[in-house]
């Protein structure tokens, strides 16, 4: 039954995908070009490597809001470490600093959950105006516009090139192999390792995990470093992209990443979520925030239309369970 | 009841926490904080956010959330604004103004209402989880906003607007009376009435309430439409302190709202919280932000402020086993009963 409907929340955002570019190319038959393709991916990069962490998250049963506020305190420290102390140090390496920051800070969300035993959504909606907090007051609130030339080097970087045939450039950076790398490693971590299966454990059942012997404390630990991790790769990512270190950018996006990856099937009672249904739900969103006005939806009725799709893609699932559950009992 | 007893635990300490921060600033900065001027307006500034903290605790006592007060408050003041600008104009004065101004609210209390019940069949008869079915509907009553007004400030009011979020009712600021009739209100239908009661069966133990004859769907529906329509007279108060409407005023006041009703001492499993424990955090942040705005630190450092002493609260209910009634240290889950009817 279970596997019934989650299959299905999949099939259901797939096919609005389709339908809805059926319904752009109808309208615009240039919808379906490369262009369109390149910004999809490129829009999602950022996005898709957020919604990974959140949906591990809520595979392990919990919540949490605060990545967006350590990715904007990783990728800014790690700017301004760059600008002011080592302007000459590889993109490599300031990537994997703003890694190492957005660990550590996960690790401060891992402590309090993991050994206080404190909510998930309360600890990180604390530590959200936290990190938030500390970047804006003792880091720094001002914009760096002037990134260091390794970061400047590193957005410049192309997949691939191409000129479409009125002309129009379209490209798709490097970073969307970090994208890449980080859904392959989070398979392969979920799927393929002692310690993914464990979360899948916790978010079915704290209790019953941890009777069958999995270190509930040793894995939740581990799950919120893993999504600092994650948010510090994406917060660099994205300065590195908008070619500026915004302090003030990305905090306000957690709740729609939440939703993205709720839409792909993953339920916030934990133990149930897919990487496949994640990345649908962030490629409908990307998709909306794109083109509907592609399909003659003026984009003032964005919002709208993304509320709409979250109300639909989660009730629907939500009803079924529900109606199933009164023919049974 | 025993006056001990009823002000044990998390009121008792946060009461404390209150009268501290309040008595620190009066130390720190002694002739501007405690100035009749700082007084005044720390009366005028906290009420509309208090209000919204109101409306989440509502939710949050049956063990959902609303995410959706932001922009149900937002969505209310547009519509009044439209009838204070359209058809009162800015020019009526006297009894004219008083009764478009009642009416805007009037208009902005059925627009709350509506938001709220559109909440409450999503989640209590449709059974979404609270915590999407707001978050989509949330972003659904901004989208509304932001259509009709293409994004940009309403302005143009009746001067008797002001009013309702500048003035004053016998020498007391008009917000602080409005926030203390609401939590009077909302303390007294809790605790006093039996809506009250089965809100609190319902948040404790939402199956042990349905076999206890408890018309689930009609007390959840009913919270909802009470917290859009506190919202929507916090969308009021925004809109009169502001002098405009806007689609995007307060998106900050959503976590905010959380964060308060949390620091209050409210369970956000439900079953569990109190009014005067929502009002101690109020003011207890509000001295806070006020105290350390005489003491010149930065804005930012509030939000840092505001999040450690949510998380220090929360260690010290948990080490003393008060403030996680729910036993063991589970991973929060917003709302199990009613998002997997099928599973567990």
């Amino acid at each position: 039954m279970k596997r019934l409907d989650f299959s299905r929340n999949e099939t259901l955002v797939a096919l609005v995908i389709l339908g809805f570019c059926a319904l752009a190319t109808i309208s615009d038959p240039s919808f379906l070009s490369m262009p369109t393709l390149t910004d999809l991916l490129r829009g999602g990069i950022v996005l898709g490597i957020f919604a990974v962490a959140a949906m591990v998250v809520l595979v392990s049963g919990g919540i949490d809001v605060s990545f967006t506020a350590i990715a904007a305190f990783a990728m800014y420290s790690t700017t301004l470490i760059l600008v002011s102390l080592a302007p000459g140090l590889p993109w490599p390496l300031a990537f994997a600093l703003s890694v190492g920051i957005g660990a550590a800070l996960g690790a401060i969300n891992g402590i309090f959950i993991a050994f206080f035993g404190l909510p998930t959504l309360i600890v990180t909606l604390g530590t959200l105006s936290i990190f938030r907090g500390f970047l804006l007051t003792f880091v720094g609130s001002k914009l760096i516009s002037n990134l260091p030339q390794s970061m400047r080097d590193f957005s410049k970087q192309m997949l691939f090139r191409g000129t479409n045939a009125d002309g129009s450039f379209f490209s798709l950076p490097l970073a969307f192999l970090a994208l890449v790398g980080v859904v392959v490693l989070t398979w392969f971590i979920l799927n393929r390792t002692l310690l993914g299966r464990s979360i899948f454990a916790i978010g079915g059942s704290v209790e019953s995990a941890r009777r069958i012997g999995v270190n509930v404390r040793a894995v939740q630990f581990f799950i919120y470093v893993y999504v600092g991790a994650l948010a510090g790769l994406a917060g660099i990512i994205h300065a590195s992209m908008a070619r500026v270190a915004n302090p003030f950018d990305l905090v306000g996006l957690e709740l729609s990443v939440i939703a993205a990856v709720v839409l792909g099937g993953a339920r916030l009672t934990g133990g149930v979520g897919t990487l496949t249904g994640t990345l649908l739900g962030v490629t409908l969103i990307v998709l909306v925030r794109n083109s509907l006005i592609v399909i003659g939806i003026p984009s003032t009725w964005q919002s709208v239309a993304i509320g709409v799709l979250i109300l639909v893609g989660t009730g629907l699932p939500a009803w079924q369970a529900k109606r199933a559950a009164a023919r049974a009992g | 009841m025993s006056i001990a007893a009823r002000f044990a635990g998390t009121e008792a300490r946060l009461a404390v926490i209150a009268v501290v921060v309040f008595v620190a600033m009066a130390l720190l900065s002694p002739d501007r904080f405690l100035s009749v001027q700082n007084l005044t307006s720390m009366a005028f500034q906290f009420p509309e956010f208090a209000i919204l903290a109101l409306a989440t605790t509502v939710a949050m006592l049956t063990g959902g959330i609303d995410l959706s007060v932001v922009g149900i408050a937002n969505l209310s003041a547009i519509i009044a604004a439209t009838i204070l600008i359209q058809i009162a104009g800015p020019a009526a004065v006297g009894p004219d103004a008083v009764l478009w101004l009642a009416a805007s609210m009037a208009a902005a209390l059925v627009v709350g209402a509506v938001a709220g019940l559109f909440n409450g069949i999503l989640i209590a008869v449709l059974g979404l989880p609270a915590i999407l079915a707001t978050l989509g509907s949330g972003l659904i009553f901004t989208g509304i906003a932001v259509a009709l007004t293409g994004g940009s400030a309403m302005m143009g009011f009746p001067a008797a607007t002001a009013w309702l979020g500048n003035g004053l009712l016998f020498g007391v600021p008009v917000p602080l009376v409005l926030f203390a009739v609401l939590a009077l209100g909302i303390g007294f239908l809790l605790t006093r009435t039996g809506f009250g009661l089965k809100i609190q069966m319902f948040g404790t133990n939402p199956l042990a309430a349905r076999f206890a004859a408890v018309n689930v769907t009609s007390v959840l529906i009913r919270v909802y439409v009470l917290s859009g329509m506190l919202a929507a007279i916090a969308g009021m108060v925004i809109m009169s302190r502001a002098n405009s409407a806007k689609a995007d005023y307060g998106s900050s006041y959503i976590l905010l709202a959380v964060l308060i009703a949390v620091l209050g001492g409210v369970n956000p499993y439900g079953g569990y919280g109190k009014i005067i424990g929502v009002v101690l955090a109020v003011l207890s942040m509000q001295f806070l932000s006020s105290g350390l705005n005489m003491l010149q630190v930065s804005n930012f450092a509030r939000e840092l402020i505001w999040g450690s002493l949510l998380i220090f609260v929360m260690i010290v209910n948990s080490k003393t086993g008060f403030g996680m009634r729910r036993g063991k240290p589970a991973p929060a889950r917003p709302r199990p009963e009613q998002s997997s009817g099928s599973g567990r």
